[in-house]
């Protein structure tokens, strides 16, 4: 195993810990934005640790699917805070 | 995995620097998000990962892939590009929507109605203008 191997398989065990630290805050709560900021930081480890992995394999189709998880990620925090902002009953 | 043996020394520890700084940075943000108290604390720290994080995977990708495949190789710039424009729209949303229900929330306490953003006016007046 080359230092660049092992230097990218920390990485994603990092990237991974990142991702375990944003479900744990999703779990905890308290409130609906809380959640909801913990799961742009999971989408964006997410579409991380798909660079890495393509760095790993050594090719450039990953890098599709994180353009992909990227944009799936914005979209859906874009429109759970459009609803916390708009549609809302007061809990 | 036989790919990374093939580049040249230096190249490898400039790749393996670069994704392992933009890696803790995403992870620090991720530990910040998880021990910081309050929402509005909670928000600064992924956008640690969010900008510096993913710029320094990008760059890696980007000088790994230029390395291998002879070329320059570029199209990490599109989710850079896109992160960039993103990001501030989302959390300047998801703050706009938190001081909403905040403002909400102490209203109902002290028994008056709950204060309303500007733009909230604007869209209750709208129907009544029959706009």
């Amino acid at each position: 195993m080359t230092m660049l191997e092992a230097a990218l398989l920390a990485a994603q065990a990092m990237i991974a810990l990142g991702m375990a630290f944003a479900v744990a805050r999703l779990l905890l709560g308290p409130r609906a934005q809380d959640r909801i900021l913990a799961l742009d930081t999971l989408y964006v480890n997410g579409m991380l640790l798909m660079l890495t992995l393509g760095m790993r394999a050594g090719s450039t189709l990953y890098f599709e699917a994180a353009l992909v998880v990227g944009m799936l990620g914005f979209v859906s925090t874009a429109a759970l805070a459009r609803f916390l902002l708009r549609g809302e009953v007061i809990e | 995995m036989s790919h990374a043996a093939a580049l040249p020394p230096l190249v490898g520890a400039l790749v393996a620097l670069l994704v392992l700084a933009g890696a803790a940075l995403a992870m620090i943000g991720s530990w910040g998000l998880l021990r910081l108290d309050g929402f509005y604390n909670r928000i600064h720290p992924p956008t640690m990962g969010t900008t510096m994080g993913v710029a320094l995977v990008l760059a890696a990708s980007a000088v790994l892939f230029t390395a291998l495949e002879s070329r320059p190789v570029v199209h990490e710039a599109a989710i850079a590009v896109f992160m960039i424009v993103t990001t501030p729209v989302t959390f300047m949303l998801l703050v706009r929507g938190a001081l909403r229900r905040d403002r909400a929330l102490a209203g109902n306490r002290d028994g008056t109605p709950a204060p309303r953003l500007p733009d909230d006016a604007g869209a209750a007046s709208a129907p009544a203008d029959g706009r």
